[in-house]
C-alpha cells in the first residue's frame, strides 16, 4: 500500500498543496530612482505562513508592504507588475484600498497600539467598516479577537484600560486582535517579535502557529530560527530579488543556492 | 634573556611615559573644558536675572501707578428728587424721566450741603468739586426705581477727577506748586473728608463704563466688549481655517513645489508687521466689501489674518509630532485618510493645536495696529451691543487714554495695562491647562 499512496500523491501532488491567495507576477519596485524590488515572481498560499527572510535592505518589507499598499503613502514609490488576491489585481483601480486593507491586515514590528482602551483598539476596525451594530455584537467580536490572539484571559478585567499600558508582548498580541478583528484573509507581519523578549516572542509564534488555520500569514523575520519555527514556506531576498522559495524545510536543510546557504549558515546578513 | 628583560622593560617605561603624558593633556584640557562650562552657566544665569529684573521694574511701575485706579473718589450727596423738576406732569414716561435735568438736582444738593457758597465764583467752585457726569448717577437711580421720586436719598456721586488726585495723593494741595484748587474748595473737601462723606470705593465704572472725556467716568467696558466680540470673530474663523488648513497641507497635499512655495508664504506670513494686515483688511473688508468702520466684526476679521500663519504653524507642528506609526496602524485597519486624521491624529494633535491658537489668540488681543487702520480708534462712548456697532478695543483704549493730557488718565492707563496682562495671563494659564489635561502619552 505505501507504494500505492506514493503514487496518489505524485498524481494527485497539486490537489494537496493549499490554494494561491496572494499571486505576484514580475513585481517592481521604485523608490525615485531606487530599483527595490526587482523582477519578484512569489505565490503564497492559503493557511500557509510563508516567512520572508534575507539581510536588511533586501525588499523583504517592501515586498510586505505593496500586497496591502501599503507603499502608496511613500512619496515616489512606484509598482509595477502584478499582484492578485484570489485573482484580482489589488492595484486594480477598480479596487478600492480601503476595502483591500479590510481583507489583508497588517501587524507592524514595533507594537502600535492606538492611545486608547484595549477595548476600543480591537473595536475601532469593525466600527469603521460597520461590521457591527449593537453593542453586545461589537463586544462579541472583541472577545472573540481577543480570545484568538491568546490575549483574553489576561486582559478580560480591564478592557477598559489604555492598549498602552500593556507589556511588549501583550500590546503586540493587542495588535493582532485589532487586525483580526476585521476577518482579514491575510495577515502580513513585519518583524513581529523584533520588539519582543523571547518569552513573549514564543507566546506570539505559538499564536501565529494557531492562526494559520483560518489566516494565510506573510512573516518578514531577521530570525532565520522564527522562519524555520513558524513557516511552511521561505522566500530568501537578497538585493532586491527572491533567490530562492521553496518548502521550509528545504530551504534550511537543502538550500539550492549559493547566496541563501551562505546566509542561513551565518556566513553573511 | 637579561637584554631581552631590559627591552621589555624600556618598551613598558616607554608607554607608561606616553599614557602618563596623554593623562596630562587631557587634565589640562579638563580645566578649560569646565571653565567654559562655568563661564557659559554664569552668562545664563545672568541674562535670566536681567531679564527677571527688567520684567519685575515692569510689573512694579505698571502696579504702582495703575492699583490707584481700581478705587475712585465719591462724594455721599443726600439729594431731594423733586418731582416738579423731574417729571413735572407725572406721566413717570421713560423718555421725561431720561431727558430730566439732574444736574440741577446735583447743585441744588451741593448748595445745600454747603451754604457758606453764595456768590457764583463760590457756588461754581463748589459744584466742579463732583462730577460732570454726578446727574447720570441720578438719572440711573431714578430710571431703576422711579417710587424715589419726590424722596430724599443719599447717593454716592463721583468727586471730580482732580479731588480724586488729590485725595489719592497724585496731586498737591499747594496752589503755588500746581494744586488746582482754591482754599475754599480744599476746605470743604476737608469738611467732607472729616465726616467721611468722601472716600474711596471700588471703582466699579472701570469696568462697566464705555470711554468718557471727564477720566472719572471713563471705564473699560467698551474696549473688553469690542476686544471681546472681536476675539470670538478671530476664533470662530481662525481655528476651523487654520486647523483645517494644516491638516491638508500636512497630510493630504502632494509633496511638490507648489505646497513648498504655499509653506514659504505661510511661514513668511507670521513676520508680517501686522500693521499690513490692517491695510489689507481696510482695503478688502470697509473699501471692497463695505462692511461698517469700526465694528468688532471686521477687526475681528482683520485680527484672523494677523493669527491664522501662527495657527497654522502650531497646528502642523502638532500633527507632524504625532507618530507615523499611529497613522500606519489606522491605515493597515482600512481606515480612509479623513478617518485616521479625525479618529487618531486629531485628537493627538490637539493639545498642540490648542496651545498654538491660544498663542495665537493671546497675539491678537494684543494687537492694535489692525484695528487703527480699521478705525476701531475712534472715540466711542457706548458698549457696542453687536460686533456691527463702533467699538474700541482693549488695546487701542490704552493707546487713547495714554494720548489723553489729564493726569487721570495716566493711572486709568496703567489699570488698563493691567487688565489687558490679566486677560493674556488667563488666555495663557488656559493654555498651560489643556495642554497638560490633553497630553497623552504613547
Amino acid at each position: 500500500m505505501p507504494v500505492a499512496s506514493e503514487s496518489y500523491f505524485q498524481q494527485n501532488g497539486r490537489a494537496l498543496l493549499n490554494a494561491i491567495k496572494v499571486a505576484s507576477r514580475d513585481v517592481n519596485v521604485f523608490y525615485g530612482d531606487k530599483h527595490a524590488l526587482k523582477t519578484v515572481n512569489l505565490d503564497v498560499r492559503a493557511n500557509e505562513v510563508t516567512a520572508l527572510i534575507g539581510p536588511s535592505g533586501c525588499g523583504k518589507s517592501t515586498f510586505l508592504r505593496c500586497l496591502n499598499r501599503m507603499n502608496d503613502l511613500i512619496e515616489g514609490c512606484r509598482v509595477t507588475g502584478s499582484i492578485c488576491l484570489d485573482n484580482q489585481d489589488i492595484y486594480d483601480k477598480a479596487l478600492d484600498v480601503v476595502h483591500l486593507r479590510a481583507r489583508i491586515g497588517m501587524v507592524f514590528q514595533k507594537p502600535n497600539p492606538f492611545p486608547k482602551s484595549i477595548f476600543d483598539n480591537v473595536a475601532y476596525g469593525p466600527r469603521i467598516h460597520g461590521l457591527a451594530q449593537s453593542g453586545p455584537e461589537l463586544e462579541e467580536i472583541v472577545v472573540h479577537s481577543l480570545e484568538k490572539a491568546g490575549l483574553y484571559n489576561e486582559v478580560k478585567d480591564r478592557l477598559g484600560e489604555a492598549g498602552t499600558g500593556l507589556s511588549g508582548g501583550q500590546q503586540q498580541r493587542l495588535c493582532i486582535a485589532r487586525a483580526i478583528a476585521v476577518s482579514p484573509e491575510v495577515i502580513l507581519m513585519d518583524e513581529p517579535c523584533s520588539a519582543l523578549d523571547p518569552i513573549a516572542t514564543a507566546k506570539v509564534e505559538e499564536l501565529i502557529d494557531e492562526l494559520r488555520e483560518n489566516y494565510t500569514i506573510v512573516i518578514v523575520t531577521h530570525s532565520m530560527q522564527q522562519a524555520a519555527r513558524v513557516s511552511q514556506r521561505t522566500a530568501f531576498f537578497h538585493l532586491g530579488e527572491v533567490v530562492e522559495i521553496g518548502d521550509t524545510e528545504q530551504i534550511f536543510t537543502n538550500p539550492q543556492h549559493k547566496l541563501t546557504q551562505g546566509y542561513i549558515t551565518g556566513r553573511f546578513g | 634573556m637579561s637584554s631581552g628583560n631590559t627591552e621589555k622593560n624600556m618598551t613598558e617605561m616607554v608607554e607608561q611615559i606616553r599614557v602618563s603624558a596623554v593623562a596630562e593633556k587631557v587634565e589640562a584640557r579638563l580645566k578649560s573644558r569646565y571653565a567654559v562650562e562655568k563661564r557659559f552657566r554664569f552668562f545664563g544665569m545672568a541674562s535670566i536675572a536681567v531679564a527677571l529684573g527688567f520684567l519685575a521694574i515692569l510689573m512694579v511701575s505698571i502696579i504702582s501707578k495703575g492699583a490707584t485706579a481700581f478705587v475712585q473718589s465719591e462724594i455721599a450727596l443726600t439729594v431731594n428728587f423733586d418731582a416738579s423738576v423731574i417729571d413735572p406732569d407725572g406721566t413717570r414716561v421713560k423718555a421725561t424721566l431720561s431727558a430730566a435735568d439732574y444736574g440741577a438736582l446735583v447743585r441744588k444738593a451741593m448748595f445745600e450741603r454747603f451754604p457758606d457758597a453764595t456768590d457764583r465764583a463760590a457756588k461754581r467752585e463748589l459744584v466742579s468739586l463732583a462730577s460732570q457726569g454726578s446727574d447720570l448717577v441720578l438719572r440711573q437711580a431714578v430710571l431703576d426705581n422711579p417710587s424715589i421720586i419726590g424722596t430724599t436719598q443719599t447717593l454716592w456721586i463721583p468727586a471730580s477727577a482732580p479731588v480724586d488726585q488729590l485725595i489719592k495723593g497724585h496731586m498737591t494741595r499747594d496752589a503755588a506748586n500746581g494744586g488746582q484748587f482754591s482754599d475754599r474748595q480744599l476746605s470743604w473737601i476737608d469738611q467732607l473728608r472729616a465726616t467721611h462723606v468722601l472716600t474711596t470705593h471700588f471703582n466699579t465704572r472701570l469696568f462697566t463704563n464705555g470711554d468718557s472725556r471727564q477720566p472719572e467716568l471713563a471705564g473699560l467696558g467698551g474696549a473688553m466688549v469690542g476686544s471681546f466680540y472681536s476675539l470670538v470673530i478671530t476664533l470662530l474663523l481662525s481655528f476651523p481655517l487654520g486647523v483645517a488648513t494644516a491638516i491638508y497641507l500636512e497630510e493630504f497635499a502632494a509633496k511638490n513645489r507648489w505646497t513648498d512655495v504655499v509653506e514659504v508664504n505661510i511661514n513668511n506670513l507670521a513676520a508680517v508687521p501686522s500693521i499690513v494686515f490692517g491695510l489689507l483688511g481696510l482695503e478688502m473688508f470697509l473699501n471692497v466689501f463695505g462692511l461698517p468702520r469700526s465694528a468688532p466684526f471686521v477687526g475681528g476679521l482683520a485680527l484672523t489674518l494677523v493669527s491664522l500663519p501662527t495657527i497654522i504653524i502650531a497646528s502642523r507642528v502638532a500633527l507632524k509630532a504625532v507618530p507615523p506609526w499611529i497613522r500606519e496602524a489606522a491605515l493597515g485597519l482600512g481606515a480612509s485618510k479623513l478617518q485616521m486624521v479625525t479618529h487618531h491624529v486629531l485628537p493627538l494633535a490637539m493639545p498642540g493645536i490648542l496651545t498654538g491658537t491660544i498663542i495665537g489668540m493671546a497675539r491678537a488681543i494684543g494687537e492694535s495696529a489692525p484695528l487703527l487702520m480699521i478705525g476701531m480708534v475712534a472715540f466711542i462712548v457706548d458698549i457696542p451691543a453687536t460686533p456691527m456697532d463702533p467699538a474700541t478695543a482693549l488695546p487701542v483704549q490704552i493707546y487713547l487714554w495714554a494720548a489723553s493730557p489729564e493726569r487721570a488718565f495716566v493711572e486709568r492707563t496703567s489699570a488698563a495695562i493691567i487688565v489687558l496682562l490679566l486677560f493674556l495671563a488667563v488666555m495663557n494659564a488656559t493654555a498651560i491647562y489643556l495642554r497638560k489635561k490633553f497630553e497623552r502619552r504613547w
